[in-house]
């Protein structure tokens, strides 16, 4: 210890400093000669949302997560658009639209008078534009993690061999775009409000290579446009994403065709911790975030915060893959499961207020829903006489959970998982826990059907039947993986005819078939519940209309002085 | 001289070659990985197959290897997927280092000015008031785990009195211009002063968290140093020709009690750059640290890759210039 | 020298400190004189004396299963909300609704278990490589010591982090792994900077030249005095066991199964109740520090005992 340093080693010091002075003063005028100060007049209401992660891009064609449409959605519109507070279809950039008897053709009448954010007009080239524009993918364009509902929806693509439901778009005249689809399909005209498809400027598009997307070490690198220049119709446009700062500013269309937005800026601030974004609420950093706690929601009012609960648009299910244990291919198994988990305790003990145990795998707002369909009350007693039946009294099960997320229909993973497998001990049932980071190896070993018994859920994306039961159990070879059952390929082929019956009503009544037999003998999970995911924001926001899709529009939100 | 610069930096590269293969096979052994981060529970069988054969990862390790050091060479280290989607995993770094070094540099400020004062005068008057007072500060700062103080110094500063800001960089309304990415030096060179200050404040808070375990070692070492050096001979002969307490202490004391003191510090990047990874989460500050644990929570390979490789460059990089700096002082170390 | 070695430097300045080995006896004998009288001592030793009596009683002192939901007709319980201090349960509930007290006190097995088994593995891997390293030098010192420079350039809570993620399936066991792995490269150095010290020691030297066998020498010579500065070592270590877990389940690197409670899990997880319940991260917080506080000063003080600076 003590390195100590001889006293006749140093130089001039005085001089030395004088030198190094002089260099800083040098560069700093230096540096502040070329950083000139950006800053315009400052910009009156500003409204700022923390949101929970990065946009992927801001083309949100390529995009699938609720982060980067919450960004989108103010910006862009589609041809259809949600009714606010529902999840009812309602006229957007499309004023009507009518379908051909066989459901084949769906002609649009266009609202005129409506620019894009770079002056361009709206018109039905623009709109067959996009359409080919999606349909014309190459290379990663072509990849479920870019183009995930162009493919859920439309199937394939101009140059694979996959068929597809889109055909051709015409434009007979500029406020008329006439869409030919190669079959009917339920998710008509319902999914064109989805985001990704909304209706960007071709010509900025076109200027800014919005389909230079390139496949770069383990990950995608995506367009100049898809980052910077992000061009709708919608009331609010694009003005910065400041990446070292993770905000993104929006700033109101003052052309915008309808009501135009109340604030002058918008800005998303990217906070990932969910409880850092109460915090940040608390102290009045930001005005509003998305999904607070279920557990912090009381708090949050008492504090004289605004909590409000969405109608639910989910389901949380407890899924059943007949994969790799024999005994789950057994109905009575199943049933067993099903009368062994209480529902109701679980609702009341580990889910938000407003929450619904849930009898189908989709909420009752949604088409082709019976309520007389067979259900299972909680009765342990009778699951272990289910048991002793098929001969499987020492079932063991492993029961698969996450760690490491929350997700709107699932708040709190451990406290589900404990309530259920107290549940299933209960019965008689014994449980090996197994659990994985959500990223980290749970989401892709559930999806191949290796997870036993496991927890999972799903937000819808449209009213639809097809987007909650289609994507469950229209393969046999997913999370549920029932392919050895008997019924497997049955009922995947009664979804996709269902899907494919043009007329509404016959449809209907084909879907409310599906799900009694979902019910009665089939039963390939159970449903748990339908959660209803909340939003918070500070008292002084006013006019936010929530919606089920989680789907908010802020543009007639207004500040309060 | 040179030919010990050499070798060391000989070593340098050993350590970085090492390093990137540890690194390599350790990422490719995190369960998850890229492609489930970037299909997340809407994966299918086929998309994934898909992915997988489109970025290259059904190759074989040793050529996704070669083919990852061809790229790391000229800077690229490929696409972030979770923290920053779609950006270079270097850009994101680039973007974020001057979030870290901002914070890092401040706490050390703090834990100097206050550390190496009260270490000094600690060390003067062994066994007095201050001394005792200060050791337990010391102890129980290390006792503390870090995101907890910071939980703390939150709820009350920010939360309860409303004094300071609760998280972030800067506020998001202020329209500021970032030219270098270090906030308070940007306002301060556009003239933007409002804008400097508030991202001064923005600090505040995580830098006194953070500076707790720099502050408790700079603080034991001055004092352990000014100990020391006052039993040296060359203070004895300076007491024994008249010189006065004041000079003594001022020219030989101090001066000769800071070079361990500037050692330690160079010591601390590490300890630094682990609590910045805490505090950066509980303060959400975009910078490294906050990259780290997101990069982990969303299976980021690109981001992780980068931040462990340069991180620990910049760390070694530090202790070799420390060390050279000792070798040109005293020529013995360089035969060790 | 190699690189790294700043923090590598450091650990060879305790090694030299406490192993000039010429009399260890009459040196422990020494430091265990001026121990006694040290209240910094007394105060540490008590500390953990009373830890690891809790440990021992605790499961007698608990009065509620830690890992059961307080029912609904035992505490009055609003909805979702932690059930408050009451009645049978003087410290409420946590988050899951089960009895905080009881966690706490049980907590102090877990946490005793981390501490050690991390700080006996990390000990017991950096004992393998020092001794590799320190007892044949050359080309085997050389290997061993960029294995662990390599360990040592990445910050401490970086390579624990690096560890925990490796594994699929979270649980208490991959938390001990990842803290013992961040100790195995400074002890490793330590005891390998401390067999250096003693290779050139007259007394290793005697009885190399007295033909006594290498093996011999490394166990009955070398190791016994490099002993101090690695109980010294070990013992800080313990406390920075018991905070790094702790930071590794805030960062959700943490066990999965929660049902037997340790404190840094409980501290972890308290995080999003700050504002709300901020007792949930209080008690296990206290109960870390105070822990921690009694590890540091026991070490601080057999630092200063064995320091021959001192020695007067």
């Amino acid at each position: 210890m003590g390195v100590g340093r001889p006293p006749g080693l140093r130089a001039s010091r005085t001089g030395r400093r004088i030198a190094t002075a002089g260099l800083a003063a040098l560069l700093a005028t230096s540096l502040a000669a070329c950083v000139q100060s950006q800053r315009e007049g400052d910009g009156g209401r500003t409204m700022v949302f923390g949101a929970a992660g990065a946009p992927a891009l801001f083309d949100p064609f390529y995009a699938s997560d609720g982060e980067t449409f919450r960004v989108t959605r103010q910006m862009m519109e589609g041809l259809v658009g949600f009714e606010p507070g529902t999840a009812e279809v309602e006229p957007a950039l499309a004023e009507s639209w009518e379908s051909s008897e066989d459901g084949t053709e769906w002609t649009f009448q266009l609202r005129e008078g409506v620019e894009f954010h770079d002056g361009t007009e709206f018109d039905a080239d623009a709109v067959c534009a996009n359409f080919e524009r999606w349909y014309n993918q190459t290379g990663p364009g072509q990849n479920a993690a870019l183009s995930y509902y162009w493919i859920e929806t439309f199937g394939g693509f101009a140059s694979d061999d996959d068929p597809s439901l889109y055909s051709s778009c015409e434009t007979p005249d500029q406020s008329t775009a006439v869409l030919e689809l190669t079959r009917p399909s339920s998710k008509f005209p319902d999914a064109l409000g989805l985001d990704s498809f909304s209706i960007q400027s071709p010509t900025a598009m076109e200027e800014y290579g919005a389909d230079e997307v390139t496949a770069r070490g383990s990950s995608f690198e995506y367009s100049e446009y898809a980052k910077q220049h992000p061009t709708g119709t919608g009331p609010f446009e694009f003005d910065s994403y400041d990446e070292s700062n993770q905000s993104i500013v929006l700033r109101r269309n003052e052309d915008y065709w309808g009501e135009k937005a109340e604030l002058d800026r918008l800005v998303f601030k990217i906070i990932p911790d969910e409880s850092v974004r109460k915090q940040e609420l608390l102290s009045g950093g930001i005005d509003g975030y998305d999904f607070p706690n279920p557990a912090d929601i009381s708090g949050l009012r008492d504090q004289g915060f605004d909590v409000q609960v969405r109608d639910p648009f989910n389901i949380l299910y407890l899924g059943i893959s007949q994969r790799s244990n024999p005994a789950l291919r057994d109905l009575r198994v199943r049933e067993a499961l099903a009368r062994a988990v209480d529902k109701e305790n679980l609702v009341e003990a580990n889910m938000p207020d407003g929450a619904e145990p849930a009898e189908l795998f989709y909420p009752d707002s949604v088409d082709g829903y019976p309520e007389d369909v067979t259900k299972y009350p909680h009765d342990p007693q009778r699951a272990k006489q289910l048991l002793r039946e098929a001969g499987h009294q020492d079932l063991t099960i492993e029961f698969w959970w996450p760690t490491q997320v929350t997700r709107p229909y699932m708040p709190d993973p451990r406290g589900i998982f404990n309530a259920l497998s107290g549940d299933l001990e209960e019965a008689g049932i014994n449980v090996e826990p197994v659990s994985k980071p959500w990223n980290g190896g749970y989401i892709s070993d559930v999806n191949q059907g290796k997870a036993e018994v496991f927890l999972l859920g799903w937000t819808g994306d449209y009213n639809s039947p097809d987007n909650f039961i289609g994507t469950f159990f229209g393969s046999t070879q997913n999370q549920f993986y029932t392919e050895p059952a008997p019924w497997g390929g049955e009922l995947a082929e009664r979804l996709e005819a269902a899907d494919g019956e043009a007329d509404p009503a016959a449809r209907e009544e084909m879907y409310t078939e599906i799900n009694r037999s979902l019910k009665s003998e089939y039963l390939p999970a159970i449903p748990l519940a339908h959660s209803p995911p909340a939003i918070v924001t500070s008292s002084e926001v006013e006019g936010l209309v929530t919606s089920p899709l989680t789907a908010e529009r802020f543009a007639p939100v207004s500040l309060r002085q | 001289m040179l030919r010990y610069t050499v070798r060391r930096l000989g070593q340098l590269v050993i350590v970085a070659v090492v390093l990137s293969i540890l690194l390599f096979g350790w990422l490719r052994a995190l369960p998850g990985g890229p492609v489930s981060a970037l299909l997340g529970e809407r994966a299918t069988e086929e998309s994934r197959a898909q992915l997988v054969e489109q970025l290259g990862l059904n190759q074989p390790l040793h050529v996704q290897y070669w083919k990852f050091v061809q790229r790391a060479v000229t800077g690229d280290f490929g696409v972030s997927t979770g923290v920053q989607p779609g950006t270079p995993a270097m850009e994101v770094f680039l973007q974020r280092m001057p979030a870290t070094l901002e914070l890092s540099v401040l706490a050390l400020l703090l834990a100097v000015v206050v550390g190496v004062p009260l270490g000094y005068f600690a060390g003067r008057r062994q066994g007095g008031w201050l001394d005792n007072l200060s050791i337990t500060w010391s102890l129980i700062g290390v006792a503390v785990p870090v995101f907890f103080l910071a939980f703390l110094l939150k709820y009350v500063f920010a939360i309860e009195l409303g004094a300071l800001p609760a998280s972030g960089r800067q506020e998001v309304s202020i329209d500021a211009t970032h030219a270098t990415g270090f906030y308070v030096l940007d306002g301060m060179l556009t003239g933007e002063w409002d804008a400097a200050w508030n991202a001064f404040l923005h600090l505040l808070l995580p830098a006194a968290a953070l500076s707790t375990i720099p502050f408790a070692v700079i603080f034991r070492i001055t004092r352990a140093s000014v100990l020391d050096v006052l039993e040296e001979d060359f203070v004895r002969t300076a007491r024994s020709k008249g010189l006065g307490a004041r000079v003594i202490r001022g020219r030989h004391v101090l001066r000769n009690a800071m070079l361990p003191v500037v050692t330690t510090i160079g010591l601390q990047t590490g300890a630094l750059l682990s609590g910045a990874v805490l505090t950066e989460q509980v303060f959400n500050i975009t910078g490294i640290g906050q990259a780290l644990s997101l990069g982990f929570q969303r299976q980021d390979y690109a981001v992780l890759q980068v931040v462990i490789l340069a991180t620990a460059m910049v760390y070694v990089l530090v202790n070799l210039v420390v060390d050279l700096t000792y070798a040109a002082i005293d020529p013995r170390l360089r035969e060790r | 020298m190699v690189p790294g070695t700043q923090r590598g430097k450091r650990i060879d300045e305790l090694a030299e400190s406490g192993s000039d080995g010429s009399a260890g006896i009459s040196l422990a004998a020494s430091a265990w004189r001026r121990l006694r009288r040290s209240p910094t001592f007394l105060l540490g030793a008590g500390i953990i004396a009373a830890f690891v009596l809790l440990a021992l009683v605790s499961p007698l002192l608990a009065q509620h299963d830690p890992a059961l939901r307080l029912l609904e007709d035992q505490v009055s319980r609003a909805d979702n909300s932690i059930p408050e201090p009451q009645g049978d349960f003087p410290l409420g509930g946590d988050q899951y609704g089960r009895p905080l007290l009881s966690r706490l006190l049980l907590g102090s097995q877990q946490t005793l278990l981390v501490a050690l088994t991390a700080t006996v593995l990390g000990l017991g891997g950096g004992l393998t490589l020092g001794i590799l390293a320190g007892a044949f030098g050359g080309w085997v010192d050389t290997v061993v010591m960029r294995v662990v420079d390599v360990l040592l350039s990445v910050p401490s809570l970086l390579l624990a982090v690096s560890i925990g993620a490796l594994f699929q399936q979270q649980s208490r066991f991959t938390v001990i792994i990842a803290v013992a792995t961040v100790q195995i490269p400074i002890f490793g150095r330590l005891l390998r900077g401390t067999m250096l010290a003693q290779r050139a020691s007259d007394h290793v030297l005697a009885a190399r030249a007295l033909g006594v066998k290498q093996r011999s020498v490394v166990f009955r010579h070398m190791l016994p005095n490099a002993l101090g500065p690695v109980v010294v070592q070990a013992t800080l270590m313990l406390a920075v066991a018991i905070i790094d877990a702790a930071a590794l389940s805030f960062l959700g690197l943490g066990a999965a199964d929660t049902s037997t409670p340790e404190w840094g899990q409980m501290l972890g997880s308290a995080q999003n109740f700050f504002d709300t319940h901020p007792h949930l991260a209080f008690w296990p917080a206290g109960c870390i520090i105070v822990v921690a506080l009694g590890f540091t000063l026991v070490g601080e003080s057999l630092r200063d005992a064995l320091d021959p600076k001192k020695r007067r």
